[in-house]
């Protein structure tokens, strides 16, 4: 391990424990080609209220990992635990069951363009109910009733008829989050949420990000290039390079020293 | 002072590959021109035929519109329309079985290619002529052809269709747990029905064409009744039938092309 990573996990680290509804990644390892991981050895484990920022240099294996953890993407090895469960060796309508316990949010939103705002937003109950109520949209009484509140909560509810094509980015990445909160996730994972939208919006969409963490109790994994961003918002930062965590803290104890063992170079950090 | 640095479109080899296509384009247009074997007499004779052909059409025979057109050619819409609709419910399964992204099993995705092919290589006559030797002469045959030969061209475009919708809702709808189906549904179909129901349009809107023709091997619809015009030197006749197929077909056309614009 490198010291800079002793060294940050010695000192304090946030107060990001308790809770039953908790991610344990351990031991992650992910070859595309065999020889050649994309994920080292990655060991990481999230619970309470916490928000994690996850930076480090595109091609570093963030987005691999985050997809790791719901099985988008299958892990060549190690374990992944969803609040206690082992996901990695679960199938068919078990995968699916536990994938509603993971919420996503992702860089381009991944909206349902020809949907209403309001029908995505209730894509996220999918794993719960069966294929033939979902063809004659006979969504449960209550799901409706949550998206509501859902649309109220990121200012939407005015818009709940509108075709999500209609929506600005910010928006969309509104609905994308009411939708995984939809699913009542144990965990929220956030896939560059911010990286395609202006300043200002990502700014707002960060700070949902934490009220969803804090109103839901769960805890919330971003992966974000924007370190500024991400210090300001996230309890915790995991710094990752080529495959491994280098950094684990709080943002406090990130220096320029852990950045560049991060990104590489310092002409940048002027 | 450096030399001044030249810009090409094509490479030195790419240059030379572009000639020698053109060289054997050229050699194969001069061959084909000494084998076409134009009989001289024909060629010249040819305006007077057709002069002579429009004035036995003329006058058109429209009384005979309301005796023996009218009920065939409602039959022909008939055959296109319930054709089509066999043809939906048969290439939506064989189309989503092509798509690759959506069906994963290659082993289907061969056999949906292969049904998608067969559907397409035979020709409307031929599967007539089989069709009628299976059901008999009429507007049975004539639907089962309709419906066999439009598989193919509905089935590939729709599983085309579906192979280029965006891969990012259904990531998404995965990621929440929906099953299979549900992904179809709500990831997939809003993605590709304004595309689905284009296509179907436009196959309609062939299979009117088609179906007017396949009567003259006797699987129904107005082609019957040109075939027996035909046979009968009815010249007038013919140009009524001709004149009722030309309108019926744009009348398709303006209505698919009117209904597209509302869909996308």
């Amino acid at each position: 391990m490198h010291k800079a990573t002793e060294s940050a996990s010695n000192s304090r680290r946030p107060a990001c424990s308790a809770g039953d509804k908790s991610l344990v990644v351990e031991n992650l390892r992910k070859e595309y080609t065999r020889g050649k991981p994309v994920l080292k050895n990655i060991n990481l484990t999230v619970a309470g209220q916490c928000t994690t920022a996850i930076i480090g240099p595109s091609g570093t294996g963030k987005s691999t990992l985050l997809r790791c953890i719901n099985r988008l993407i299958e892990p060549t090895s190690g374990r992944i635990l969803v609040s206690g469960q082992d996901i990695c060796t679960l199938r068919g309508a078990d995968l699916r069951a536990a994938r509603r316990r993971i919420g996503m949010v992702f860089q381009e939103y991944n909206l349902v363009e020809r949907l209403s705002v309001m029908e995505n937003v209730l894509c996220g109950r999918l794993g719960y109910i069966s294929p033939w109520r979902a063809w004659l949209r006979k969504f449960p009484q209550q799901d409706i009733e949550r998206a509501y509140d859902l649309l109220d909560m990121v200012g939407l509810t005015e818009f709940a008829r509108a075709r999500a094509d209609e929506l600005s980015g910010g928006q969309r990445q509104r609905v994308g989050i009411a939708r995984a909160v939809m699913q009542q996730p144990h965990i929220l994972l956030a896939d560059e949420p911010t990286s395609s939208l202006d300043p200002k919006t990502s700014v707002e969409i960060m700070e949902l990000l934490r009220e969803v963490a804090s109103v839901n109790d769960i805890p919330v994994l971003v992966n974000i290039h924007d370190v500024t961003l991400g210090r300001r918002f996230a309890d915790r930062v995991v710094g990752m390079s080529k495959g491994d965590v280098v950094f684990d803290g709080v943002p406090g104890d990130l220096t320029d020293e852990h950045l560049k063992l991060i990104y590489g170079g310092e002409d940048w950090l002027a | 002072m450096s030399a001044e640095r030249i810009w090409q479109r094509f490479t030195p080899a790419e240059r030379m590959a572009r000639f020698v296509v053109f060289l054997v384009a050229g050699i194969l247009l001069a061959w084909s021109f000494r084998t076409v074997e134009i009989i001289p007499e024909f060629l010249m004779d040819a305006p007077e035929q057709v002069a002579d052909l429009f004035k036995r059409m003329w006058p058109v025979d429209y009384a005979y519109y309301e005796r023996g057109v009218h009920a065939v050619l409602i039959e022909t819409l008939h055959i296109a329309t319930v054709g089509t609709i066999m043809t939906l419910g048969i290439a939506i399964p064989v189309g989503i079985m092509a798509a690759s992204n959506v069906c994963r099993v290659p082993a289907l995705n061969w056999l949906a290619t292969f049904i998608l092919v067969s559907s397409r290589s035979v020709n409307t006559l031929v599967w007539a002529l089989l069709f009628v030797a299976v059901f008999g002469p009429g507007t049975l045959a004539g639907t089962v052809t309709i419906a066999v030969r439009s598989i193919g061209f509905v089935g590939k475009l729709f599983g085309e269709a579906l192979e280029e919708s965006a891969p990012g809702p259904i990531e998404a709808l995965r990621a929440a747990g929906a099953p299979w189906i549900s992904v179809f549904l709500k990831g997939y179909w809003p993605q590709v029905s304004p595309a689905f129901w284009g296509i179907a349009l436009f196959r309609w809107d062939i299979n009117v064409r088609e179906s007017s023709v396949i009567g003259l091997v006797g699987a129904g619809g107005i082609g019957m009744a040109l075939d027996e015009a035909l046979n009968l030197f009815h010249w007038d006749r013919v140009a009524l039938i001709l004149v009722c197929i030309f309108a019926v077909v744009v009348i398709a056309e303006v209505f698919v092309t009117h209904i597209r614009k509302r869909i996308i």
